[in-house]
Order: C-alpha cells, then sequence, then structure tokens
C-alpha cells in the first residue's frame, strides 16, 4: 500500500516522460518491424517450385517413352527406372547403401568441419601462415579429389579409411576457403568494437570474428558438403570391395557392371535427389535463418 | 586555485603524432587537462587530428612524442558507426560488453535492461539492428559503451550520421545520460553548433598539423537546447575563429 505514495526522485536518473515519449514516437516512425509469412506458405514456397518442375519432367519422360518407343536398354521409361528402385528397395540393397553412403558423407562432413574450421581461423589469423599455405589450399580445392583415391587406395587398402580421406581432401579445403573469406568479409569496425571492449585476442575470435564471418563460413560448409558428397560417391565407384561397405556408389558400378541402366539411372536419381533434400531441408532454412537475423534476407517483406 | 580541484581525468602532455617515420606531423604538442566529469567537444575541421586524438587517449594508438594519461584506466569508446554485432539484438549486444567487463551471466541480463531503459530503448531491448533505425542503434551503441562502466566515454562523431531531428533528441538524451551517470565524455565533431550546445568546454582544433587553437569555456545551464541564442552566439564566435584557422591552409 505505502507503494502507491512513494514519489521516487528518479528524474535525474531516467529520462523525463516527455523526451521519453519522444524517442518513442520518433522510433516508431523510423524503424520497420519485419513482418513473416505463415512457416507453411514459406514452406510451399520453396518446395511446391521444385516438386512441381519434377512432375512435368517425369510425364513429359513418360509421354516420351509411351510415344516413340526407344530401346528400353538404352532409354528405359520412367516406370522401368521405378520398378527397378523397388526391386532394390525391396531386396534391401538400396537402403543399405543409402544408409551406408550417408552415415559416411556425415561423419566425412562432422571430421571435415572439426579440420576445416580451426585451420580456417588460424589461417585467417595469422597472416605469415596463410600467405605459405593459403595458395596450396586453395590449389587443393582446384584438384578433383577422385585423383586421391589411387593413392589412397595404395596407402590404406580396400578400407573406409580409404573412403574418408578423399572425402576430407575434398571437403577441407572448401570450408578452409569459405571461412577465410567470411572473415575478411568482417567489417573492420566489429573487431574495432570488440577490442575497445576489452576482448582478448582468442575472445575477439571466438565472440566477434566467427559469428561475425558466419555468412562465408556457411557458404563453405555448403560447399564442402557437396565435395564430401561428391568425392564419396566418385571414391565408392573406383574403390569397391575389401572391407568397404556397400554405398551408393557401389550400387551404381555394380548396375554398370551388369549392363542394367534402369538400376544405374534409378540410382543416379537417388543420389541427386538425397542432394536436393539435404540442400532443401538442411542448408536453406539455416541459411535463410542466418541471413534474416542479419537483415540480409533478400525475401523480407517490411510493413 | 588547481590545487583545490580534483586530479584530471585526462592528462595530454605534449601529445605529437606522425603516421610513418617520414610521414606528415597530424599532431603537434597538444597539451590538454580534462577534468573528473567534464563535457568536452573537440571540435575541428578534417585533418585537425581530432579522430586521431581520440584514439591515442583511447588506447587504439601510440603517440610519437609525448604522453595521454588517463587516470582511470581504459576509456570507453563509441564511434560515428554504430558497429553494432548484426546477429544479436539489442539487449544481447550490451550484454555481450558486459560479460567482456566480467559482469556473472545471471546478472547481465538486468544490468542490460537497465541500460537500455537509460537510453529509452527497453521496449525494442529483442530486435536486432537491421531492425532499428539509425538513432536508435546509436543509442543502443551509447548503452554498451556505458556498460563497459568506465568513468572516461570517448565519442567520435556518434550521431554525424542522423538526421536533424533525431540529432536533436540524442542530444537531449545523451545530456541526460552524461548528468545522471557522471561520465567524463570528450565529444568529437565537426559540428560547430553541436559542440556549442553540448560542451561545457569546447576545444577548437587547428589543421596541418593538428594543435589547441582556442577554447570557450561554456556556462553549464541545464536548459540549453540547439536553438537557444547563447548557443547561436557562441557558434558564430567559433565558426568565424574556424573559418580563420581554414584560410591559413589556403596558401
Amino acid at each position: 500500500m505505502p507503494h502507491d505514495l512513494v514519489v521516487e526522485p528518479r528524474e535525474r536518473v531516467t529520462a523525463p516522460g516527455d523526451l521519453r515519449t519522444l524517442a518513442a514516437g520518433l522510433d516508431a516512425l523510423q524503424s520497420e518491424r519485419v513482418i513473416r509469412a505463415p512457416w507453411w506458405r514459406r514452406f510451399l514456397g520453396g518446395v511446391l517450385p521444385p516438386v512441381l518442375l519434377l512432375v512435368f519432367l517425369l510425364a513429359a519422360w513418360q509421354v516420351y517413352t509411351v510415344v516413340a518407343h526407344p530401346r528400353p536398354d538404352l532409354y528405359p521409361g520412367p516406370m522401368a527406372v521405378i520398378g527397378s528402385l523397388g526391386s532394390a528397395w525391396h531386396s534391401g540393397q538400396l537402403p543399405l547403401s543409402i544408409g551406408t553412403s550417408l552415415q559416411r558423407g556425415l561423419l566425412g562432413f562432422v571430421i571435415a568441419v572439426a579440420i576445416g574450421t580451426p585451420l580456417g581461423l588460424l589461417l585467417a589469423e595469422f597472416r605469415l601462415l596463410r600467405r605459405a599455405l593459403g595458395p596450396f589450399i586453395s590449389g587443393l580445392q582446384v584438384l578433383p579429389s577422385v585423383a586421391w583415391v589411387p593413392a589412397a587406395v595404395i596407402w590404406f587398402g580396400l578400407t573406409d579409411a580409404t573412403v574418408y580421406f578423399v572425402v576430407l581432401m575434398g571437403a577441407v579445403p572448401s570450408i578452409v576457403n569459405g571461412l577465410i573469406a567470411g572473415v575478411d568479409q568482417v567489417p573492420p569496425q566489429l573487431t574495432r568494437v570488440g577490442t575497445v571492449l576489452g576482448a582478448s585476442r582468442l575472445q575477439l575470435t571466438l565472440l566477434v570474428v566467427l559469428p561475425a564471418s558466419m555468412p562465408g563460413y556457411f557458404a563453405g560448409l555448403k560447399q564442402g558438403w557437396a565435395f564430401s558428397w561428391r568425392s564419396l560417391m566418385a571414391a565408392e565407384i573406383i574403390a569397391t570391395g575389401g572391407s568397404i561397405g556397400f554405398g551408393l556408389g557401389s550400387l551404381l558400378q555394380q548396375g554398370r557392371e551388369l549392363s542394367d541402366l534402369s538400376s544405374v539411372l534409378g540410382t543416379i536419381i537417388t543420389i541427386l535427389g538425397i542432394g536436393i533434400v539435404v540442400e532443401l531441408v538442411v542448408f536453406a532454412p539455416i541459411e535463410r535463418r542466418l541471413l534474416r537475423r542479419r537483415g540480409l534476407a533478400p525475401t523480407a517483406t517490411t510493413r | 586555485m588547481t590545487a583545490t580541484l580534483p586530479p584530471p581525468a585526462i592528462v595530454l602532455d605534449g601529445v605529437s603524432k606522425r603516421f610513418g617515420v617520414n610521414g606528415p606531423l597530424v599532431l603537434d604538442s597538444v597539451s590538454a587537462q580534462i577534468a573528473d566529469g567534464e563535457f568536452v567537444c573537440l571540435l575541428g575541421a578534417s585533418g585537425c587530428g581530432k579522430s586521431t586524438l581520440l584514439n591515442l587517449i583511447a588506447g587504439l594508438d601510440q603517440p610519437t612524442a609525448g604522453s595521454v594519461s588517463v587516470t582511470s584506466g581504459r576509456a570507453a569508446v563509441m564511434f560515428q558507426e554504430s558497429a553494432l554485432f548484426p546477429w544479436l539484438s539489442a539487449r544481447r549486444n550490451v550484454e555481450l560488453a558486459l560479460g567482456l567487463r566480467g559482469v556473472p551471466r545471471a546478472q547481465r541480463r538486468a544490468e542490460a535492461m537497465e541500460l537500455l531503459d537509460l537510453v529509452n530503448l527497453a521496449d525494442a531491448a529483442d530486435r536486432r539492428p537491421h531492425e532499428l533505425s539509425g538513432g536508435m542503434r546509436q543509442r543502443v551503441a551509447l548503452a554498451r559503451s556505458l556498460a563497459q562502466d568506465r568513468p572516461v566515454l570517448l565519442m567520435d562523431e556518434p550521431f554525424a550520421a542522423l538526421d536533424a531531428i533525431t540529432r536533436d533528441l540524442l542530444h537531449a538524451e545523451l545530456e541526460q545520460v552524461w548528468r545522471a551517470t557522471g561520465r567524463t565524455i570528450v565529444f568529437v565533431t565537426h559540428n560547430v553548433r553541436e559542440a556549442a550546445r553540448l560542451g561545457q568546454r569546447v576545444i577548437l582544433m587547428s589543421s596541418r598539423p593538428g594543435r589547441i587553437a582556442r577554447e570557450w569555456q561554456v556556462d553549464d545551464t541545464n536548459q540549453r537546447r540547439i536553438e537557444s541564442p547563447e548557443v547561436a552566439r557562441l557558434s558564430i564566435e567559433i565558426t568565424d575563429e574556424l573559418r580563420k584557422e581554414i584560410r591559413r591552409n589556403a596558401a
């Protein structure tokens, strides 16, 4: 009850009411809140166009097969391909190979991130190291990682180590380069403010530079995943047998040996499909969120 | 007379600055004392080295000759661009500064809200920098520099990029923050009226090399506004002096 009667001498500490309302009024006039479309519309907007295109392409392919009657062993129709995918699924070969490849791709990617991130930060922070090592890393990015397969087979034999080695050689340079590009684009004011706020070098790196370089770093991660997945397929096609598990690349190679084009096309579509799904389901939402939070999203609508 | 005053917050003693070994002299033996809790405006045309001087006081750079001493240790700095971290909300930006100062995690939120309230931004605490206007960003930046809890606050043309209406509001807010917190403020500007509106003391610097040309002591009236006749009178006097300094560079 006594609270109502106590008048605190706050005028000196906080702004008087009129200055406060003046500020509030000006703020309302000058700033706009971003209004986002509901989630289902964003989802449909992202997923619907590619699905529609896919349906259209399948339909066109089917029409061509029905109308032109091409040789089924050279130009199988979509039904034949779907049929061979179905039988591969029921025999357990397709789920096994998808599982094996995804697991390897994922594990390889995680290892590549764990190696590439500190390496990229070191290179971005230490000029001399970057001048020495930078060109090699860029060179490695140009070198197709398949080129490492023969060497890896000689070093590690037909084991999973060969596959992971090739995947790492593909993904690590992309991640390192993406992170370096991201760090280079960090506005100098931000690091200066970090210094002024009393951040140590490690704090500056972890609290300012790394988050500020996220857009470039994330682009590197995306490319790193693409390179992991590609390198993995290449390694699985070339290096089969031994203790190497049966992946999608092995399935592809098996289809080639059996001259089973339906199976080969079905496997290619599966590999492509996984790439698209990972992009749409994993990377695209994270990237959108990342850019939106910084006001960089191109799709943000303002009032 | 000076013996009765508390020790000054900042002492500049014959400060000179030259970039590179044979570079031009940017600052030429600048000496000044800034009292504890004083609001000083550092005014000058381009090339007078006012930002350089601020960087020296901030410890971001070292003088070529002479000495700079800030009694309380390091100073807080605010720049022309707000340089807020774009991935953090207004509150998180302030909390980061609190964290770097060593404030325990549990206290940061409440303290950040208090500081945002001081600049009338408590309602915008969860917005990100891109959702704020330029004036709001500068106020968050002000709250963030206050979070450092250093007695000396250095400001490098903090309102130069704002429109006149917003700047006027921020002058009032800054004055209020200064009176509420008792900070020593060194405010660099090239806007004569701004200096006359805000400062207890205005220091005019000459250009190439930067030297202190003249100083004005301003009566500290609470109700000073940018339109006030005394501000206008002082502005005219300072502008005349400033033009004299600029003309010397014509030859």
